[in-house]
C-alpha cells in the first residue's frame, strides 16, 4: 500500500478578479490549497465568499470578464503534472470531463431539453472521442442502474460517464425537497466510497459539509480563512467567522440550541475593509486586525486559521462549547 | 374565547374540472391568540396555498375561514377590511416584494396615512422611524431615504416586516420569510420576529420547508406537518421533533441533513417503499402516503382516509397504524 497521501490537485496563490462597470471585484484572493486523492473537501461560506468562483476556476469555466492572475493550478495525472490554467482546446476538453467534472447548482437546467437522456450521454461521450456506441451504452446503462433511474439522480450520472477522478459539486442539494436531498446525499456518499472519486462540495448549507466532507475550508471575502478536518471545523473552530456560522445554524435533532447571528453584512468585494476583511463584524477584532490581514496559521497538523486571535476563540469556546454531545 | 383563526374543512382546487389539482384537502386548523405555529412540508404540500388563504389572497374552494370567530366570507365591508389589516403576510423574496422606485420612508408613510394610523405627514414619519427601530434598522436616519437596491437581503426583509407592522397586525403569516437570507443573519431576523410576538402579542403562522428553522422558531409553539394537501401530524414542537408518530414525519426527520457531523452519523435511515411523490392530479386513494409508507397495511391504508386523532403526548396524528408507536431517530 502506498501510504503517502497523493496531492491530486494543487492551488497556489490563486487570484480571480471580475472587471465590472462599478470596479474590480476581488472574488478570490490568494487561495493556496492541496486536494488529496480520495478526500472530500467542502467549501463553506456565504454568498460572495468566492467558493463558486474558485470551483469554476479549477475547470476553467469562468466568464470572459474574469482574470486569474496571479495563480497556479496543478493537476496530477499519474506521474504527469498538468498546468491547468495553461490548458487549451482538446487538452482542456479532455481535462474537463475525464479528469475533473463539475455539477452545477441548477443541474436540471444543464440538460438539453430536446435530447433524450441517452442521446445526451452519447453526444457527450462522442465529443470526447469515445466512438464505440455499444461501450458507451453499456457504461450509461450501468450508471442508470447505479442511480436507480431516479430522475433527480440521473443528472448526477452524467459527470460520472467518463470516470473523472475529481468531481466538483456546486450546491448539489439546494432547492431540493428534503427526501430528495437525502437520496442525493446517500448517492454521493456511495459514489465517494465505491468509486474513490475525489470530491469538492461547494455549499452555503453547513449540513452538506457535515454529512459528506472529510475536510472543510471556510471562505470569506475570497480567501480560505480556516481549513481543517470536519470535526475540527464543527466542534473546534478557531476562526471567529467559522464559529459564527456554526453558532447561527440550528440542527433538527440536536435539542434546544441558543443561536447567534453574525452582526453586519458580508463585505463589499470592490472596496474590501482594510486588514482582515472580517474585522468590522468580529467581536475579537483589535486595532491590529484593522491594519494587517492575517495569514493562514497552522494551529495543529490538521487545522489552520487566518486569525490573529485564534487563541481567544479557543478560550471563548472553552467557556461556551459548540454542540458537544455524547 | 374563540381562537384567533380557525380553518374549517377547507378545500382548495386549481385547474379545470377535467384536470383538477387538489392543493389543500379537508384542512382543519385552529390557532389561538399568541401562538407560534409552523407549517412544514415539502413543495406541493399546500402550505403556501394555506398561507395565502389565511391572509385572504386566495379564496378557499369550500370550507370556512373564521377570524376571531367570524366567517370572513360573511363579513361586512368594514369588518373584512379590518381583518385584511389584522392579518399580514411576509413573502419569501425581499427582492421582489418591495417597490424599487420608492424610498423606505415612503413605503412606510403611505400605508400609515392611507389606513389612518397617522394623521399628518410628520406624525407618519415619526411612526416610520419607530417602526425601523423595532426591526433593528438603526440608525434610522441611515435607512429612511434609501431605496431597496441599496439594502442587503436581510435589511430588505426587515423593511418588509416594518411595512407589515404599519397597520398594527394581530396575525402575521411568514412564508419562507428567511429562506433567501444569508445564514449568518437569519437568526437575528427570526429573533426579531419572536420579539414581535412577545412585545406586540402578534400570532405567527410560519411557513417553511426547513425543519431546523421550524424547530428553532417554534420551540415553544406548535408544528403542523402537511403532505399532499392534508395535515398528517401536528403537535407541540418538542413532541413532534423528539417523538414523531406519523411515518411521513419520521421519514422527514430522519432524512433532513444535519449541520453537525455527529448527528449526521448517528441518524437512522428510514427506507421508503417508493421515492416518487404522487402527482397532485392523481392522488392515491386512502392515505396519500400509503404507496411510500413502510408500514402500510393493504386493504386498510389504500382505502380509508385516516382521521387526525389526538394522542396523549400532545397534538394529533393521521395514522391509525402507528399513532401509538415511538421510534428512535438517532443511534446511541
Amino acid at each position: 500500500m502506498n501510504t503517502t497521501v497523493q496531492k491530486h490537485l494543487t492551488l497556489e496563490n490563486v487570484h480571480v478578479n471580475y472587471q465590472t462597470r462599478s470596479g474590480n471585484v476581488q472574488a478570490v484572493r490568494g487561495v493556496t490549497l492541496d486536494l488529496l486523492a480520495g478526500e472530500s473537501l467542502a467549501l463553506i461560506g456565504e454568498s460572495g465568499s468566492g467558493k463558486t468562483t474558485l470551483g469554476l476556476s479549477i475547470v476553467k469555466l469562468l466568464v470572459d470578464t474574469a482574470t486569474v492572475e496571479p495563480g497556479r493550478i496543478t493537476y496530477r495525472r499519474e506521474d504527469q503534472e498538468i498546468d491547468v490554467l495553461a490548458l487549451r482546446g482538446n487538452q482542456l476538453r479532455e481535462f474537463r470531463w475525464r479528469d475533473c467534472a463539475m455539477v452545477f447548482q441548477s443541474a436540471l437546467n444543464a440538460f438539453n431539453p430536446v435530447l433524450r437522456v441517452w442521446e445526451q450521454a452519447l453526444d457527450t461521450a462522442q465529443s470526447h472521442g469515445w466512438h464505440d456506441r455499444q461501450a458507451v451504452r453499456e457504461r450509461f446503462l450501468e450508471l442508470l442502474r447505479y442511480v436507480q433511474l431516479d430522475p433527480n439522480r440521473v443528472i448526477n450520472a452524467y459527470p460520472l460517464l467518463l470516470e473523472p477522478t475529481i468531481l466538483i459539486l456546486d450546491e448539489p442539494t439546494t432547492a431540493l425537497d428534503i427526501l430528495t436531498q437525502r437520496t442525493i446525499i446517500d448517492l454521493l456518499r456511495q459514489i465517494k466510497n465505491e468509486k474513490n472519486i475525489t470530491m469538492i462540495f461547494i455549499s452555503h448549507d453547513l449540513a452538506i459539509a457535515a454529512e459528506l466532507a472529510n475536510r472543510v475550508a471556510t471562505m470569506y471575502a475570497g480567501r480560505v480563512v480556516e481549513l481543517g478536518g470536519v470535526e475540527d471545523i464543527f466542534y473546534r473552530p478557531r476562526h471567529p467567522y467559522t464559529m459564527g456560522l456554526i453558532r447561527a445554524v440550528p440542527t433538527v435533532l440536536g435539542g434546544f440550541e441558543e443561536l447567534f447571528s453574525i452582526p453586519g453584512s458580508p463585505p463589499d468585494l470592490i472596496n474590501l475593509p482594510s486588514g482582515c476583511p472580517f474585522h468590522p463584524r468580529c467581536s475579537f477584532a483589535t486595532s491590529k486586525c484593522q491594519i494587517e490581514e492575517p495569514p493562514l496559521i497552522q494551529i495543529t497538523p490538521s487545522q489552520a486559521a487566518a486569525c490573529w486571535h485564534w487563541q481567544d476563540v479557543e478560550i471563548e469556546l472553552q467557556n461556551k462549547p459548540l454542540r458537544v454531545r455524547k | 374565547m374563540a381562537p384567533i383563526l380557525e380553518l374549517k374543512n377547507i378545500n382548495k382546487y386549481f385547474g379545470s374540472s377535467k384536470e383538477r389539482v387538489t392543493a389543500v384537502n379537508s384542512l382543519e386548523l385552529r390557532i389561538e391568540q399568541g401562538e407560534i405555529v409552523c407549517l412544514v412540508g415539502e413543495s406541493g404540500c399546500g402550505k403556501s396555498t394555506t398561507g395565502r388563504m389565511v391572509v385572504g389572497l386566495l379564496p378557499p374552494s369550500d370550507g370556512q375561514i373564521l377570524f376571531e370567530g367570524q366567517d370572513i366570507a360573511q363579513m361586512n365591508r368594514a369588518d373584512y377590511q379590518a381583518y385584511r389589516r389584522a392579518v399580514q403576510i411576509i413573502h419569501q423574496d425581499p427582492y421582489a416584494s418591495l417597490n424599487p422606485t420608492q424610498p423606505i420612508q415612503q413605503m412606510l408613510t403611505t400605508p400609515l396615512l392611507r389606513h389612518k394610523k397617522a394623521s399628518t405627514q410628520r406624525s407618519a414619519e415619526k411612526r416610520a422611524a419607530e417602526l425601523l427601530e423595532i426591526v433593528d434598522l438603526t440608525p434610522v436616519s441611515d435607512f429612511m431615504n434609501k431605496y431597496p437596491h441599496q439594502l442587503s437581503g436581510g435589511q430588505r426583509q426587515r423593511v418588509s416586516v416594518a411595512r407589515a407592522l404599519t397597520v398594527e397586525p394581530k396575525f402575521i403569516v411568514a412564508d419562507e420569510a428567511v429562506s433567501m437570507v444569508d445564514v449568518s443573519i437569519r437568526v437575528s431576523l427570526l429573533n426579531m420576529l419572536a420579539r414581535l410576538k412577545s412585545e406586540f402579542d402578534v400570532t405567527f403562522l410560519f411557513i417553511t420547508h426547513d425543519l431546523a428553522l421550524a424547530k428553532y422558531f417554534a420551540w415553544n409553539g406548535r408544528i403542523v406537518v402537511m403532505y399532499l394537501g392534508r395535515i398528517v401530524e401536528e403537535g407541540p414542537t418538542q413532541r413532534v421533533i423528539t417523538d414523531p408518530r406519523h411515518p411521513y414525519t419520521q421519514a422527514l426527520l430522519a432524512a433532513v441533513p444535519e449541520a453537525d457531523p455527529d448527528l449526521a452519523r448517528r441518524k437512522k435511515q428510514i427506507e421508503l417503499r417508493s421515492a416518487e411523490i404522487p402527482s397532485l392530479l392523481n392522488l392515491p386513494a386512502g392515505c396519500t402516503f400509503h404507496p411510500r409508507c413502510p408500514y402500510a397495511v393493504p386493504g386498510q391504508c389504500d382505502r380509508l382516509v385516516p382521521a387526525l386523532d389526538a394522542i396523549a403526548e400532545g397534538g394529533s396524528v393521521a395514522c391509525p397504524i402507528r399513532k401509538y408507536e415511538s421510534i428512535e431517530l438517532l443511534a446511541a
